[in-house]
């Protein structure tokens, strides 16, 4: 499959990155070359096959909905990049 | 004696006959790391003085005739893309170069409960996203045996480091061949375990159907022992699975005599180097001389799991780091006017290229009008590499394949072409594919003295069947004692 410029400017998008006019070619060519490898996977037939999700079997694992306390909010807090009082600090969401 | 060149398992003998202490084995280490550090680049933070503290109250506490561990004062070395509290957890990313971890992973407050020293954080690929850790933020790391080429990745300061003495075992994890590889290349022993075996709880997630968590040691016996330490289900991971209580140590030295390995053609044929193949054939014969019946068959799936898993663990990578936004934690830019900005902004200048390409290929099997060709048929091929598996394990114990195509690649060599770096994991994805766990032993060393590692693979949950397979090995053809890492420059 062919991915155009536009498309992986979209795809940069959807994805919250920036990539620089003087790279986008670059990545073109590496996703490019990844895809025509990946593609490896439209040359077998597994029509019949049911989907693997993960290694072990596929079951919900329950557990008690019990609220428990995270003592060390501070720590937290700590590795905010910008902080108010006991908040993270974010631009103004809401114009 | 050179203290830094035992294993733990004779560590803990002197240790135990007061031949040694865990001060004097930290600071062997110290020294060993002051000494060899600056040359091997395998640390991103080092705990040495906290560890030297820690290793005071180990001795009192045996001076005091306390009941302690038999591992306690054991230093390990533990990669960066494992929390542990109050030290940083980086993951090789300028992301989160800053980001002290508020809470332990599970199997570091296993290690903890076994008082193991953690001697620091060792590099890796960013995000473990590579095969030669040259993606890392911060350094490269070096191979002790040439120190012009790479020690594999995306572990590569753990099996560096190993490899160097700078720890006596390590903690890695494993999403492709992450511990495999660069255990291979740098002549150590790297298990990844089954899937659901160790808890991922505090682990800097990637791809978390592949992930998990594994050893670096310099012996199998080791290996055992540190599998004994991080086993175990975990309420905080609920893909941990409870297989009881096992000390893995208990089937090494027992007989090989008729045990089944198949030897899959198809991993050592085309793009495998002709040493790494002599050094399979070598060892098929090793193991017919132990007993065990080894036979070639046809398993076709390395080509199909590369394909597969650049497609799943890229997009499971892109739904993963989604959560880096430069908000509550990790890299925020300086420029931004508004919060679409401060995200798009914070991710574009916090990730390294290799990251941003991985999210990009993600984003782009997952989107509209791909998603069924590309990740659908990827999940599809995942049913068919795990049937292959069953049938391979219906007939064979174990599983024998080189570990990597190559011995280990110069610095730079492959680092500008993602494609042929992702070749770097041909032999060891199909694993993570399947689940299995995945041992990898060293098995000699090519014309430049480079070391070859081979890869054990055993259905899943069998770790004592690999294990034993590669104890086996291993006291007959005595790697460590007739080869050692240079750290010269070029060979």
């Amino acid at each position: 499959m062919q991915v155009s410029r536009e498309e992986i400017l979209h795809i940069a998008d959807l994805a919250d990155l920036n990539i620089e006019e003087e790279k986008i070619d670059k990545y073109l060519l590496n996703l490019q070359d990844i895809l025509n490898f990946a593609n490896i996977v439209n040359k077998q037939d597994v029509s019949n096959l049911e989907i693997t999700i993960g290694s072990n079997e596929a079951k919900n694992v329950f557990r008690k909905d019990e609220v428990k306390v995270f003592e060390n909010t501070e720590s937290l807090l700590e590795n905010a990049p910008k902080k108010e009082q006991n908040m993270f600090k974010i631009p103004k969401v809401i114009n | 004696m050179d203290i830094t060149e035992l294993t733990v398992h004779e560590l803990q003998q002197k240790l135990k006959n007061k031949e040694l202490t865990a001060v004097q084995i930290v600071k062997a280490y110290i020294d060993r790391i002051n000494e060899k550090e600056p040359k091997v680049d395998a640390f991103i933070t080092l705990q040495l003085e906290e560890a030297l503290k820690k290793a005071e109250e180990i001795d009192s506490k045996i001076a005091n005739g306390e009941d302690i561990s038999s591992l306690a004062g054991i230093p390990i070395g533990i990669k960066d893309n494992i929390c542990t509290k109050g030290v940083k957890t980086t993951c090789a990313s300028k992301m989160l170069e800053n980001f002290i971890a508020p809470y332990d992973a599970t199997v570091m407050e296993k290690i903890n409960a076994e008082e193991i020293i953690d001697l620091g954080k060792l590099n890796m690929d960013e995000f473990a996203m590579g095969s030669s850790t040259e993606y890392s933020y911060f350094k490269k790391t070096k191979n002790p045996w040439d120190l012009t080429r790479i020690p594999g990745g995306s572990s590569g300061g753990p099996a560096a480091a190993v490899a160097a003495n700078l720890v006596p075992w390590a903690l890695g994890t494993d999403t492709g061949g992450s511990i495999r590889q660069p255990a291979a290349v740098c002549g150590v022993v790297g298990l990844k375990p089954t899937y659901g075996l160790v808890s991922r709880y505090g682990v800097v997630a990637f791809a978390s159907s592949l992930d998990q968590v594994g050893t670096f040691t310099k012996d199998v016996e080791d290996c055992a022992k540190l599998l004994n330490v991080i086993a175990g289900r975990d309420e905080k991971d609920t893909t941990s699975v409870d297989v009881g209580k096992k000390d893995y140590t208990q089937s090494l030295g027992k007989e090989i005599k008729g045990l089944k390995i198949g030897v899959p053609k198809e991993f050592y044929g085309e793009g495998i180097n002709q040493e790494v193949k002599n050094a399979i054939l070598n060892a098929m014969e090793e193991y017919k001389k132990l007993g065990a019946e080894v036979e070639e068959f046809s398993l076709d799936v390395a080509e199909l799991s590369l394909a597969t898993y650049y497609i799943i663990a890229c997009a499971e990578a892109s739904s993963n780091l989604g959560r880096y936004d430069g908000i509550r934690y990790g890299y925020r830019t300086k420029n931004y006017n508004n919060v679409r900005e401060l995200m798009k902004n914070s991710r574009s200048e916090g990730f390294g290229e290799e990251v941003k390409r991985r999210i990009i290929l993600g984003t782009y099997v997952l989107s509209s009008g791909y998603y069924d060709a590309y990740y659908k048929k990827a999940q599809q091929v995942r049913t068919l590499v795990n049937n292959k598996f069953n049938e391979a394990f219906k007939k064979y114990d174990v599983l024998l394949t080189p570990t990597s195509p190559t011995t280990a690649f110069k610095l730079g060599e492959k680092s500008t072409n993602p494609l042929e770096m992702y070749l770097s994991d041909i032999c060891t994805v199909s694993v993570n594919i399947a689940g299995l766990p995945g041992i990898s032993i060293p098995c000699g060393v090519d014309s430049k003295g480079l070391p070859i590692g081979m890869q054990l693979i055993g259905n899943k949950f069998s770790e004592e069947t690999i294990l034993k397979v590669a104890y086996a090995y291993e006291k007959q053809t005595k790697f460590r004692e007739n080869y050692k890492p240079t750290f010269k420059e070029g060979v």
